[in-house]
């Protein structure tokens, strides 16, 4: 690992925009297209999964060495499904309205490849520190990306953001937008975007 | 020495350009919309032009955004957007063509690479998607001249109540409801038989999808085998217009004979299937759609044999 990405801040922002883990990791596509018809279901997935990302990085960081690499994998899923479970009945208890429209999209957190991957690609090789910070980082990248996808499609399927009505009444929606076949051309056009814009920054970099 | 030009292949080039091509699939498509304009009025005519336009802009926009060379001037685009209006009802609101062809040229064709590179007709997966987003709109038709809301000849076979069947010589001249430019099947087949004149488009796919269709919808019938009315399925609907016009494109169709075969029968089958069974009244935008999608696996099983194998094998005997 390079020696810049130790640094706090630098772990931070890794996962904002270079290492965004819906833009550039392509991690944790099955949630992003299902529940991303309404901004507000963004920020709720978001929410949740960066709870669960920061406790289980935390948690698989402390015990990293404790767990036996041959059984990490089912060691990292049971702390996992730890924090799933306490997002589940706080979300159940306090806003049953998300928790339904988010459906089984909660529980399958557990088998989320982001939560997953940054246990094992991160968590179980750095500090608890570094991990925590790095569960933030990418769990907020992974909320901003959700929550980008969502207003679009919210904005263009339903004319509303937040539920607000933005253009009217004669605005015709596309209902489409909010279709799957709408998650997809969506979220294809952002990846591209975002990977111009990296690469473009990269190579301002590379020229200086 | 400089009297040599080194280039790579190909060194025989025929008079045939893109730009031509286009410009004959436009000829070939005059008569249906003229027809159609004159049946469903001056609506029919802004859809025409609007979406079009906005067919050639966006190509024009993007090639531009992306550095490319701007290739609007041979046709394409404006096939695109003619192709899409007339796959429209004629009272649809303006918005509906505009946003089709944006979608057809941004999405579907320079997405993926622009003229040649594009996995799925343009004009059709664009269709699809206001079928999707505007589906009230994209479904209610009106009587050609005086905009009395109708029903097409094919929702009035399906839906109980809905209306009597159009007499085969109406769906034949087009003074029925539909599309712009899928009524008139005379005119689309002076278009088809210019095009095969040509040598534009190859028959063998218009013809093979067309008799399926027919083939398979009076073998079906509703009252037992054989008892189908083909004759009524092949004129009515988008069928004519599908097949000529839409299954034939270069990009979206197989490379070989056999795979056109295979390829044509396929739309001709889905199509039919919709049609009797389905839940819409038509099936060609989407058959033609699903096996566009067909097409890469159709063309890598059917290869045509390598020049000189036959010597190569006789040689080793």
């Amino acid at each position: 690992m390079n020696k810049k990405k130790t640094r706090p801040l630098a772990i931070l922002k890794n996962g904002l925009l270079d290492e965004n883990p819906t833009f550039r990791l392509l991690l944790g596509m099955c949630p992003t297209l299902a529940i991303t018809t309404a901004a507000i279901n963004g920020i709720g997935m978001g929410l949740a999964a960066t709870f669960v990302l920061v406790g289980s990085n935390v948690f698989v960081s402390l015990l990293r060495n404790f767990i036996p690499p041959k059984v990490r994998i089912p060691a990292f899923v049971v702390i996992i499904a730890a924090f799933v479970t306490i997002v589940q009945l706080v979300l159940k208890a306090y806003v049953p309205a998300l928790d339904k429209a988010l459906g089984l999209f909660i529980p399958l957190i557990v088998v989320n490849c982001i939560i997953i991957a940054r246990s094992e690609a991160f968590a179980y090789k750095n500090s608890v520190g570094a991990s925590f910070l790095d569960g933030i980082g990418i769990g907020i990248g992974f909320t901003i990306a959700l929550v980008l996808v969502a207003s679009i499609r919210e904005i263009l399927g339903n004319g509303t953001i937040f539920g607000a009505s933005l253009f009217g009444e004669n605005f015709a929606p596309a209902l489409g937008m909010v279709m799957p076949a709408g998650g997809f051309i969506t979220l294809g056009l952002l990846i591209g975007l975002i990977n111009k814009v990296v690469s473009v920054r990269q190579k301002k970099k590379g020229a200086h | 020495m400089d009297k040599y030009t080194l280039s790579s292949s190909p060194h025989v080039r025929s008079a045939e350009t893109t730009g031509r091509i286009m410009l004959d699939v436009i000829i070939a498509l005059l008569p249906a919309t003229v027809l159609g304009v004159v049946f469903f009025g001056w609506n029919a005519l802004w859809v025409v032009l609007v979406s079009t336009a906005a067919a050639v802009a966006t190509e024009a926009l993007l090639q531009k955004l992306m550095k490319k060379k701007i290739t609007i001037t041979d046709g394409s685009a404006a096939v695109t957007g003619l192709l899409l209006a007339l796959n429209l009802p004629p009272s649809v609101p303006l918005y509906i063509p505009i946003v089709g062809s944006v979608f057809a040229i941004a999405i579907v064709k320079q997405c993926f690479g622009g003229i040649g590179s594009n996995f799925l007709n343009p004009a059709l997966a664009a269709r699809a998607f206001l079928m999707l987003s505007w589906t009230p709109a994209m479904t209610s038709w009106t009587m050609p001249a005086d905009a009395v809301s109708t029903v097409t000849p094919l929702a009035a076979i399906k839906e109980a109540g809905a209306g009597a069947p159009s007499p085969y010589l109406d769906m034949f001249l087009g003074t029925v409801g539909g599309c712009i430019g899928e009524t008139s099947a005379l005119a689309l087949l002076i278009g088809g038989i210019y095009l095969v004149a040509r040598r534009v488009i190859d028959p063998s796919i218009p013809l093979i999808y067309i008799a399926t269709v027919g083939l398979f919808t009076w073998v079906a019938g509703p009252d037992g085998l054989f008892t189908g009315d083909g004759l009524y399925h092949m004129l009515a609907g988008g069928l004519m217009l599908g097949a000529i016009y839409m299954a034939t494109d270069y990009t979206t169709s197989p490379m070989t004979v056999k795979g056109r075969i295979i390829f044509a029968l396929g739309c001709g089958v889905v199509t039919s299937v919709i049609r009797l069974w389905g839940g819409y009244p038509e099936g060609v935008s989407y058959s033609i759609l699903l096996m566009n999608l067909f097409v890469p696996l159709i063309d890598r099983a059917i290869k045509p044999r390598m020049f000189g194998s036959v010597a190569l094998k006789e040689a080793g005997k």
